[in-house]
């Protein structure tokens, strides 16, 4: 499976489905897509690398442990819970900051953020089981 | 900001907001009542920086918020001897009608006094006994955060907010027994404390819920003003039981009375406060309190004056067995807390006054001499009472102090423990059968509490002096000023009658006995009462024991060995036997086989499945055969293809990527019929599946190909079938049942107006239903921590053991 013609493209092809992910999670609120599936093929990335790099490399590349990920998106997603708290609305609700910039309709929002944290989650919770089975967590 | 939940439910809010929605006595009274709960959690927090900066002054400054609480008790003795209560309180969860709420009536306000009055000496005590300890910051912490406890739990009002602060009593108890924790029996008894009170904490809360369910009230007032409700339903005796299991639990009741002696492992202020004049009477402040609610029938009679009468002579009886001072106070306490249950179970005008008046006159006698038996251990560095001789000279103040409470605990007339005698004596003396056997109890058992009072008091200060570990010395007058102070008030109270009838015992005799009560405790010594030759027959008969109390002493060891069986003994074998039961039940459903756990898993689900449908026969009618175009019958036969490959396939691998084969084909069916994210995410799902169980198979070291029997092949083949069979057989049966549209209408309706988004499965997913995401992704994190613990376990060992040899073994495999 490792061969020249895999580890050559494996980076440049990790490298498109990580920004894809990061498009069909920001994509999602309209087309099909969102933070879960955005989550997965970002995972798919990351595994993708570490098959053709190794986990060692991998977890180099990744700069922090992929759970450090995970933690930061549940922690992102109550936060966005938290924010509308702040505004005296109950829990989780959505809250809205819609923009005009450079002639382009810019629409932030709480669900965002949330949707982020899934993103996330699920990116750190996936690539931390994969390289974990991967390689030992010694070998770098 | 008005009413909105959260303005409200950040309590204690002690802005001017909540002061605004003021309640029945004026806006400010609901922050005042608050913070008499509050203050000391406050002071807790601050007590460890006092101390370090304080120095040997922490336990007087400290002292300063239970005097103040106690002042504030004082400001209210005006409303409730009037029989006025007091309510206050902050909204809590307005959703569940559940407040943060109080109620001052005579009783509250008896405990409340004794806490806060006590506790003020007991501080300042603790900053003499524990000078110089390293922990005496985290000693002090803990104790005004068990004062704040036991404040709230006699304040509460509400009964969950009741049950919040009896649960924080037990823990706070927990930490302060369990507070020298480098010794294992100190352990052992916080642990065996917190396991019985918290468990009759549990029995507590149920038959709580169970009364607010019976008179649909869920605080103390509302019960109490719909008294009688409870005794006529059906659910009365389970409820009362409830009750009762968790009052006998927290105040050592007869057979739960085990844990109380072994608490006296505690530091002594502990035992002073917490096991004497405080917590262990929570329950019998709830039974007080329950009274007009659970009280008058005979099951309630027999059951509370049957416990209580043997508590009191088990108490009683084994304290005369003791030796050491604390240990000896300990088993009175039980006696005692078994005195005050009986008095309660009679429920008399006379029975509770003098139940009213003990407890005074108890808390008062009992605090002052578990505080002079640690002055006593703290002077000699022993408690043995056979050692201890002749401190009279060493000690004179403490001697005067214990002289005095031994004198109210004896009931020798003045004090007040004579008019809490003879007022419970007089309930009892009107000549027939129960209650002529109760008063012979009544008088065997303060016959035996005034011989240990008398021991302790003369004891120990009497005789040659002998030699003790430490040459004798005074206490520091922190250490005296509480027993001197309680143990003049325990006098002076006898002689003070008119003001204690109309200020304590009338107010909280009403509230016991629901019912006004107009007490008239006179000092008296009337040969015509028949109360009084009982009081001559209690001390003829604790003279008699006084005289011969070591004989006495040596005759109820012998027993004791002879028995040789102890509820203490009885609870660590009860404890043990939890113990091995949970290993069995470990070892049987725990067995590490892995494929029989899925097999189980998958039986199991099964059955649940097809259970339901063939009990209920409600099995679906055949589907149409489908039409469906060629592209679409291609996805399906890949799907099969990819599955008659899973079962023959000869190596595992094989295996995997053809169920992921499987899987695409499915993603495939589910993009041609509409559902591009369910299709989206079942391409990755199986992506990464076979990614992920590619590399399972890679550590696990398996062999290539998966050899099954014949039956473990018949076996696992049944249940498999079996369980897609149920999923198919449900999944039609859904579908030929009328769907429910008006969700989907709903998210179709709102979507993209109110939540901006036309992708509605992930406006769910983010919006509508985003706290169940938010749940989902932190079990998804806590589960990709787990794995990595479980692989880094598993993976530590064996590398660095032999990491050169095991590599070249996986190479050669």
């Amino acid at each position: 499976m490792n061969t020249v013609i895999f580890r050559t493209a494996a980076p440049a092809l990790s490298a498109l489905m990580l920004v894809f992910s990061v498009f069909v999670m920001l994509r999602g609120h309209n087309e099909p897509g969102g933070g879960f599936i955005g989550g997965l093929i970002g995972a798919s990335g990351i595994a993708i690398y570490s098959i053709s790099a190794g986990a060692a490399a991998t977890r180099r590349a990744l700069r922090v442990h992929p759970i450090t990920l995970a933690g930061l998106g549940v922690v992102l997603a109550a936060i966005a819970g938290f924010v509308s708290l702040a505004t005296e609305v109950p829990f989780l609700t959505g809250l809205w900051w819609i923009f005009e910039f450079e002639g382009a309709e810019i629409a932030l929002s709480t669900p965002l953020l949330f949707d982020i944290g899934v993103y996330a989650v699920v990116v750190g919770a996936i690539s931390t089981i994969a390289l974990a089975l991967d390689g030992e967590e010694g070998d770098d | 900001m008005p009413t909105d939940s959260f303005g409200q439910s950040c309590f204690p809010g002690l802005d001017d907001e909540i002061g605004d929605r003021g309640t029945r006595l004026g806006p400010d009274l609901d922050v005042v009542v608050a913070l008499i709960a509050l203050a000391p959690f406050i002071a807790a927090l601050l007590a460890p920086w006092i101390t370090r900066f304080a120095g040997p002054m922490a336990g007087w400054i400290l002292a300063i918020v239970p005097a103040a609480i106690f002042a504030t008790f004082l400001s209210f003795i005006g409303p409730v001897s009037d029989l006025t209560a007091i309510q206050a309180g902050l909204d809590w969860i307005p959703a569940y009608g559940i407040r943060f709420s109080f109620f001052i009536d005579g009783l509250s306000l008896v405990f409340g006094a004794l806490i806060s009055g006590i506790g003020t000496f007991i501080i300042i005590y603790s900053g003499g006994y524990l000078a110089g300890h390293p922990h005496q910051g985290r000693f002090f912490s803990y104790m005004l955060m068990f004062m704040g406890s036991m404040l709230g739990l006699v304040l509460a009002d509400n009964i969950f907010t009741l049950f919040v602060f009896w649960e924080l009593t037990s823990i706070t108890s927990f930490l302060l027994i369990g507070f020298d924790h480098s010794r294992q029996a100190a352990r052992r008894a916080a642990i065996q404390a917190l396991i019985v009170t918290g468990g009759g904490g549990l029995a507590l809360l149920a038959g709580l819920i169970m009364l607010t369910l019976i008179t649909g009230q869920n605080s103390l007032s509302g019960m109490l003003a719909s008294a009688g409700v409870a005794q006529q339903s059906g659910a009365y005796l389970v409820a009362m039981l409830l009750v009762v299991a968790g009052a006998f639990a927290k105040s050592a009741q007869f057979p739960f009375h085990f844990w109380l002696p072994n608490a006296m492992e505690a530091p002594t202020p502990v035992s002073a406060y917490l096991h004497s004049a405080t917590m262990v009477k929570a329950g019998v402040y709830l039974l007080a309190r329950m009274n007009p609610v659970l009280g008058g029938t005979q099951a309630w009679f027999w059951i509370l004056t049957v416990f209580g009468g043997i508590t009191l002579l088990l108490g009683g009886v084994l304290a005369l067995r003791q030796t050491d001072l604390k240990q000896k106070l300990a088993y009175t306490t039980l006696g005692s807390l078994g005195l005050l249950v009986m008095l309660i179970g009679f429920g008399t005008k006379e029975a509770v006054l003098g139940a009213v008046l003990y407890l005074c006159a108890h808390s008062l006698f009992k605090g002052a001499l578990f505080m002079v038996a640690g002055t006593i251990d703290h002077g000699t560095g022993t408690r043995d009472i056979t050692v201890l001789r002749g401190l009279r000279e060493a000690m004179p103040v403490t001697f005067i102090a214990a002289l005095l409470s031994g004198f109210s605990m004896a009931g020798f007339p003045i004090a007040i423990g004579f008019l809490a005698k003879e007022e419970m004596y007089l309930a009892l003396t009107s000549g027939v059968w129960p209650d002529l056997l109760f008063l012979a109890v009544m008088v065997v058992g303060n016959a035996c509490m005034m011989v240990v009072g008398l021991l302790i008091a003369l004891r120990p200060f009497l005789g040659e002096p002998r030699p003790t570990p430490h040459v004798p010395h005074e206490g520091s007058v922190s250490l005296f000023a509480g027993p001197v102070v309680l143990g003049v008030l325990g006098i002076v109270a006898g002689l003070f009658t008119d003001w204690l009838n109309r200020v304590v015992l009338s107010p909280a005799g009403a509230s016991i006995y629901d019912g006004a009560v107009d007490a008239q405790v006179h000092l008296a010594f009337d040969l015509l009462n028949p109360a009084i030759w009982a009081s001559i027959v209690t001390w003829a008969l604790g003279i008699a024991l006084f005289w011969h109390a070591d004989n006495v002493r040596l005759a109820l060891r012998r027993v004791g060995e002879g028995i040789g069986w102890t509820f203490d003994a009885g609870f660590d074998a009860a404890m043990f036997g939890l113990i091995r039961f949970g290993d069995r039940v470990t070892r049987l459903l725990h067995h590490g086989r892995l494929e029989l756990y899925l097999l189980l898993f998958f039986a199991v689900l099964a059955v649940s499945l097809l259970a339901p449908l063939i009990v209920s026969n409600s099995l679906p009618s055949l589907p149409d055969w489908p039409v469906l175009t060629f592209y679409e019958w291609g996805a399906v036969l890949i799907a099969a293809i990819g599955l008659i490959t899973v079962v023959g396939a000869r190596s595992r691998l094989t295996a995997i990527v053809a169920l992921g084969i499987q899987g695409f084909a499915v993603a495939v069916i589910f993009m041609l019929f509409g559902a591009p994210d369910l299709s989206f995410t079942q391409f990755m799902v199986e992506t990464l599946s076979v990614i992920i169980l590619a590399l399972v198979m890679t550590r696990l070291h398996l062999g290539k190909a998966d050899h099954r029997e014949l039956e473990a092949a018949i076996r696992d083949g049944t249940v498999a079938i079996a369980v897609g069979a149920g999923i198919t057989i449900l999944l039609l049966v859904v579908l030929q049942t009328d769907l429910d549209l008006s969700l989907t209408e709903l998210f179709q309706a709102t979507s993209t107006p109110i939540a901006h988004g036309r992708n509605i499965v992930n406006v769910i997913l983010v919006d509508y239903r985003a706290i169940d995401t938010l749940g989902e992704i932190s079990v998804v994190m806590a589960a990709g921590l787990a794995i990595l613990a479980l692989i880094r376990h598993r993976a530590k060992p064996e590398s660095a053991k032999k990491p050169r040899s095991t590599r070249r073994k996986e190479k050669a495999a």
